[in-house]
């Protein structure tokens, strides 16, 4: 067998992939952009659990994946169900238009 | 094996990179599914077949079909069609389509060569072992995600239905 990925490499793809969706997260201003970065960062996060639990040999790693999972079809319904909202209230997909309080 | 999992990772890396400066939601939803499938593969290279289906079943599959109706409903109108037209003229999806195809060589490599790498020489970790551990000491966390997903599917129904007179949807009157 040749000589195996060590963990590092695993983990730094998770950090990169994980600060590419911040970025995307605070640059843009499109919700449904917001949504997807945020998909990439949760996806970094699992990333890292599953590059974890393939270093020891443990299922933990997967387990905490698939609830990551459950998590993320929360967000996703509850986040779109919200743009939707949005769109139907000012018309635009801008998440600036939304940041005034009533009251 | 080493190579198969730098060249996902650099497919991933790259993809993730168009998806966070395309102008346009869709262009950026196919270089998404890419990513994502990238990440799938480096699941498998790296001893987790379940964590890979369920990536590919759930992320690349639902997750982002439900973005796709999300987008396809704020566009309801008469200009549909030309701008579906507009998103998916031929040139857009000869990225996504390349990054693909990368992996899709990849994937028939590992699977003719059948030598899946594992890092530090650990064994894969079977979908049986992860169902044993899912539902033995992580049986509290499961009850906690279906509560989770009970929530999340009141809460989508709630904010989701279409309010008359395009008042208060969703917020406490």
């Amino acid at each position: 067998m040749t000589t195996s990925v060590p963990m590092t490499h695993g983990l730094i793809l998770a950090g990169v992939l994980f600060a590419m969706g911040l970025v995307g997260v605070l640059v843009r201003r499109n919700v449904i952009f917001i949504l997807l970065c945020l998909e990439i960062m949760l996806n970094a996060a699992g990333l890292a659990f599953v590059v974890a639990g393939s270093r020891w040999g443990q299922a933990d790693g997967q387990v905490m994946f698939i609830f990551i999972l459950a998590m993320t079809a929360a967000e996703v319904s509850v986040g779109l169900a919200l743009v939707l909202q949005l769109h139907h209230h000012f018309k635009t997909l801008d998440a600036d238009a939304a940041s005034r309080m009533r009251g | 094996m080493n190579a198969a999992f730098y060249l996902a990772a650099a497919v991933a890396v790259i993809a993730t990179g168009m998806v966070i400066t395309r102008l346009n939601a869709v262009h950026a939803l196919l270089y998404l599914i890419v990513s994502l499938l990238a990440v799938a593969l480096i699941f498998l290279l790296l001893g987790a077949p379940l964590a890979a289906a369920l990536e590919m079943i759930l992320y690349a599959g639902a997750i982002m079909v439900l973005f796709v109706f999300v987008i396809m409903m704020l566009n309801l109108g008469p200009q549909t069609v030309a701008q579906e037209r507009a998103w998916l003229r031929p040139g857009i999806w000869t990225g996504p389509a390349a990054l693909g195809l990368v992996l899709v060589v990849e994937l028939l490599y590992v699977f003719v060569t059948g030598d899946l790498g594992h890092p530090a020489g650990q064994a894969p970790v079977a979908p049986k072992q992860v169902g044993i551990t899912l539902f033995g000491p992580y049986l509290l966390g499961v009850e906690l995600a279906s509560f989770l997903l009970l929530a999340g599917l009141v809460g989508a129904y709630h904010l989701g239905r279409r309010t008359h007179r395009g008042g208060s949807g969703g917020q406490v009157p």
